[in-house]
């Protein structure tokens, strides 16, 4: 439950939520805890929440290694199946 | 060195295995303890020890949320699902901790208790919102990573005048945990572990930053690098830390400045200190009572308490008898010391805390260091 997932932010939406982008898959999350985030950005996801920004080059980095080590696809299942 | 070809940057990983042999000096040792779980993950997952000389050891903290919440707090939610008939819902690494008499979370919703397996804070307002008729607790454990969220949940559900939610609120403190570790009577007591540096937690710094680790380097002369969770990154902070010790240093180096400020994150923070304030004293599995380490809900939140909405039973709680997760957790044991490891505590069949979490020290290596072991142990004795 440590891990923190990349993802592009795709678009804002009212009460400090966003849609992102993550392997293809889109889901809402909350940017309540970040303060300048902007379309195109990307931020580490953390249980829900954006926890900070990072770049693309970061992000990706990231996404590779967790591909690397198994834990992207655990990961995703588990974000994706969450009722929000 | 036959882990290093598992590495996507072998020739990096290579040199820096290199580099730390060369700077090792052979008349002594280092002991490094990673007190996040992530890292102990990689440590395993990347055979990083494999690429150490001999006199450079990982001892592996109690850096796993899931790992040090004892069991009268994990008893306390079952209660709260079976006795109160509330909607529980806690992250899934959660579900297969066993409580007393081995009772999970998993066991009681097999038994029929409300409980739900969540991703996020959001997903607990959302059952709250459509179950206006029920109690829905979140059972909320974690690292100041996990903190954040919880605070912003509980003022989402006052905002909106979500009456039927609140928070049993485990949210831990890792700084306290660090200085526990190097400085109570009770840890001298029970067994301790020689610690010349520490490798500082990623994504818990880049909420907290890196300046609340400042305190113990210079207190304690212990060297911190806060070090990100590729076992590049792992290597790297390791080889800062020999460095450190080698001069006679101690202070707070960022090898994870790409993410991690010495501020943290400003905006997080303060809503976390809106919401929760320091508790006197929490318990942690295998540190016992820590001072000051642990958050409740602030008084002017009271009413998304559950700990002040309902009442749980005064019980005993228990352990189970000969599982080493207290001694494993201070790093004064090793998995493979306890002897229900790989027998009758597995994966499959968790007997402790360590072996459910894929962050715990026995769940890594049952998944990657346990053949190692074994090999090494055969060499030894055939030596």
């Amino acid at each position: 439950m440590c891990l923190a997932i990349p993802a592009k932010v795709m678009a804002l939406e009212a009460g400090d939520m966003a849609v992102v982008a993550l392997e293809g898959v889109k889901k809402r999350i909350s940017v309540a805890l970040l303060d300048d985030v902007a379309v195109d950005d990307y931020v580490l996801i953390h249980v829900g929440y954006a926890l900070h920004k990072v770049s693309a080059e970061e992000a990706e980095r990231t996404l590779a290694l967790m591909a690397e080590a198994g834990v992207l696809k655990e990961e995703l299942e588990e974000i994706t199946g969450g009722a929000a | 060195m036959k882990y290093v070809s598992e590495f996507r940057a072998r020739d990096l990983a290579e040199k820096l295995a290199a580099q730390i042999a060369h700077e090792v000096r052979p008349d002594r040792t280092y002991h490094l303890m990673e007190f996040c779980g992530g890292h102990t993950h990689a440590i395993f997952r990347y055979g990083v020890q494999d690429l150490m000389p001999e006199n450079v050891k990982f001892v592996h903290g109690p850096g796993c949320p899931v790992c040090v919440l004892p069991v009268r707090r994990l008893d306390d939610a079952v209660e709260l699902a079976e006795k109160h008939g509330v909607i529980l819902c806690t992250y899934g690494d959660m579900m297969r901790v066993p409580g007393t008499k081995q009772r999970s979370l998993i066991r009681a919703k097999a038994d029929g208790a409300d409980i739900r397996m969540i991703y996020s804070t959001l997903d607990a307002l959302k059952i709250a919102r459509e179950n206006p008729d029920r109690e829905v607790v979140f059972f909320a454990i974690g690292f100041e990573t996990t903190t954040p969220p919880t605070a912003v949940a509980i003022m989402q559900a006052e905002t909106e005048g979500l009456e039927n939610f609140s928070v049993f609120c485990n949210h831990v403190l890792t700084p306290a945990a660090i200085g526990h570790i190097l400085e109570s009577p009770e840890v001298r007591d029970l067994g301790t572990v020689k610690i010349d540096g520490f490798l500082g937690p990623s994504h818990v710094s880049s909420v907290i930053g890196s300046e609340p680790y400042e305190f113990f380097a210079e207190e304690f002369a212990k060297p911190v690098v806060i070090a990100g969770f590729e076992p590049l990154d792992v290597m790297q902070s390791t080889l800062m830390l020999i460095r450190q010790i080698n001069e006679g240093r101690a202070e707070v180096e960022n090898e994870y400045a790409r993410v991690v400020t010495r501020e943290g994150n400003l905006k997080a923070q303060s809503l976390v200190s809106d919401v929760f304030e320091l508790r006197q004293s929490f318990e942690w599995r295998g540190l016992g009572e820590v001072p000051y380490s642990a958050l409740r809900i602030r008084d002017t939140h009271a009413a998304l308490d559950a700990e002040k909405r309902f009442t749980v039973s005064e019980k005993k709680s228990r352990e189970v008898k000969s599982c080493e997760c207290p001694a494993i957790l201070r790093g004064v044991k090793k998995p493979t010391d306890c002897k229900l490891f790989g027998t009758v505590c597995t994966p499959d069949n968790p007997m402790g805390s360590c072996m459910v979490s894929s962050e715990g020290a026995c769940a890594a290596y049952w998944t990657y260091g346990r053949f190692r072991e074994t090999a090494k142990e055969a060499e030894e004795a055939a030596a």
